[in-house]
């Protein structure tokens, strides 16, 4: 019976070596990545108390229902929104900037675009760390040059001032950031053939119409490829505000991210936490489709 | 070069003064600092070169033994448990993620498409989307400050992120080399092993470099999984000596730059991978 085994077909034995060698990653983001995530959402739906052997209960869009009349949430929103709206508009003006000094070639422009390296390779937390001590009242940088300059007549605790203090996070953040986007469009900007703009500079465009008018539209893909990656991280920011500031002065500095940390870890409320991190997962994964709509396109490459 | 040309390329030098300013004030006050002694710190106005530069911060690391405070010991102990950490996830991520990467480049199956959709998709979500359960779990099975939840965590946002950077170097294997080798009777496997991993070696080092730079840089799952010297990795250490007051802020200095060198380093060694790194899968050169 039987005896003829039909030997599977080259596509068949292909398949099969596919699944064999996406195995062992597909086990791993199954269990790290898939399964927690949708873990969270059934969470979110629960009232989950704090202390061992404690029943759940269910609550349905209670948790939400919660957060969307809290009014420390929609403020929180709203400094979120500031924070990516000011961090990632300033990283592109400063990155283009400086992406257009390092191909206007002047003196050390290699040096430049090597030192750019350094702010976005530190460390997160070292770069807040950094930026605590360079704004620290006691004995901090900012302090000390002001006051060799004679702007200040006495040290001022930076971080505590109310209406100071999410700027000057935003300014830390800059600082290791702004590096990344000024590199990536660098490289697009040595991408651009140098004829485009001989051929405009005969027709009699200026510099700032060359700029704005062939240089700025061929690096379209680029601006957008570094404006996505940025907002998605800057909407996401957590880092940077627990070392430098903690949320304070007063909330004055919370981020949607480091609110749902607190209601997840400190407050004990895990379904508002749940709930929050599912409204971050809700933009984020809207950012992930105008990336994929956008900027994934597989055939245009070959 | 014309007097007009040359006094044009100066304006434009001189504007580089100030990004450079902004890019080096911050890290050589801060190296500053960290050779400063705790009473010069404090001096007012500042000195911003130390009159009596110090590398004892350096040293109370590196020979924890001798040192007077806690701040250079825990600091040692969270150095060892960020390499090996960072090291670990580096390694599972190139071994298992270079096999995925190639089948996903190579293998047209009916699968293929969706599941890159999805490795896309994966690399976009946040952490603290997934902290929760992942934190429940590792609870009860007693993970909590052990280098292993780091180590599996990790993976969230290193193995996707491994596997687009590894498939983007794979497709440029020209197809060509791998049917010379079918021809020749070679499995795919074969193939994987022989002919396209040599080729990609440059890649699966920049790769390499990425994942370790990730891993190095995370701090989230790190605060939420350890508190504990066992597994406290460099980020947590900082965040906790900061939020306090410590007497050795100096101390502190010196271990954020310590903190930083091993990434800054890498990074600048390998620099000509960077900008293809940094959008890999998203515009391809």
């Amino acid at each position: 019976m039987n005896s003829i085994k039909r030997r599977p077909t080259l596509q068949q034995q292909d398949t099969r070596t596919a699944w064999l060698l996406l195995a062992p990653s597909l086990v791993v983001m199954l269990g790290v990545t898939l399964w927690p995530v949708i873990s969270t959402f059934i969470l979110s739906f629960f009232h989950v108390p704090t202390g061992i052997n404690q029943v759940r209960t269910f609550v349905g869009f209670g948790n939400y229902l919660e957060m969307l009349r809290d009014q420390t949430f929609w403020e929180t929103i709203g400094r979120t929104l500031y924070f990516t709206v000011v961090s990632v508009g300033l990283e592109l003006i400063l990155g283009l900037a400086i992406a257009q000094l390092i191909h206007s070639r002047p003196w050390g422009w290699q040096f430049l675009r090597f030192s750019l390296i350094i702010p976005w390779a530190v460390p997160t937390i070292v770069n807040g760390a950094m930026w605590r001590w360079i704004y620290s009242a006691d004995f901090g940088a900012l302090n000390g040059l002001l006051m060799q300059l004679g702007l200040i007549k006495h040290y001022i605790p930076w971080l505590t001032l109310p209406n100071v203090a999410m700027n000057l996070v935003i300014v830390a953040d800059i600082w290791h950031t702004m590096p990344f986007v000024a590199l990536v469009l660098q490289a697009a900007l040595a991408a651009i053939p140098d004829d485009l703009d001989e051929a405009a500079s005969v027709d009699g465009a200026n510099a700032w119409q060359r700029f704005w008018q062939i240089r700025v539209p061929l690096l379209r893909p680029a601006i957008l490829v570094a404006l996505i990656v940025r907002t998605v991280d800057a909407f996401r920011v957590f880092d940077i505000v627990y070392i430098l500031t903690s949320g304070g002065p007063a909330y004055k500095t919370m981020t949607i991210t480091y609110l749902t940390y607190l209601n997840s870890f400190a407050f004990g409320k895990q379904g508002t936490g749940a709930a929050l991190s599912f409204l971050i997962s809700v933009f984020t994964i809207i950012m992930a489709f105008v990336y994929i709509k956008f900027l994934y396109r597989p055939e245009e490459t070959q | 070069m014309s007097f007009r040309k040359f006094s044009r390329k100066f304006f434009v030098s001189l504007l580089t003064i100030p990004v450079f300013f902004f890019i080096f004030f911050p890290v050589l006050w801060l190296f500053s600092a960290s050779l400063s002694t705790q009473v010069e710190l404090f001096t007012v106005p500042p000195h911003w070169i130390p009159q009596h530069p110090t590398f004892q911060n350096y040293l109370d690391i590196f020979f924890p033994s001798l040192a007077a405070s806690s701040v250079p010991r825990t600091f040692a102990i969270a150095l060892m448990n960020s390499i090996k950490i960072a090291s670990a996830v580096t390694i599972i991520c190139i071994l298992i993620g270079s096999l995925a990467a190639y089948a996903l480049t190579r293998i047209p199956f009916k699968f293929n498409r969706p599941i890159q959709f999805g490795i896309i998709a994966t690399r976009m979500i946040p952490e603290v989307s997934l902290v929760l359960p992942l934190f429940i779990i590792a609870s009860s099975l007693r993970l909590i400050n052990k280098p292993i939840v780091l180590i599996l965590t990790y993976m969230s946002f290193a193995l996707p992120y491994a596997i687009w950077l590894m498939a983007a170097y794979f497709q440029t294997v020209p197809v060509e080399l791998e049917d010379a080798a079918r021809l020749d009777g070679c499995s795919r496997l074969g193939i994987l092993f022989r002919v396209v991993m040599p080729i990609s070696v440059p890649g699966l080092v920049s790769t390499a470099m990425f994942v370790f730079l990730l891993a190095w840089d995370e701090f989230f799952y790190a605060l939420i999984f350890t508190s504990t010297l066992t597994a406290k990795t460099v980020p947590v250490a900082i965040a906790e000596f900061v939020g306090r007051y410590v007497v050795n802020i100096n101390g502190m200095m010196a271990g954020g730059i310590l903190a930083a060198v091993p990434p800054v380093l890498v990074a600048l060694i390998f620099q000509r991978y960077i900008v293809r790194g940094m959008t890999a899968g998203a515009v391809k050169g």
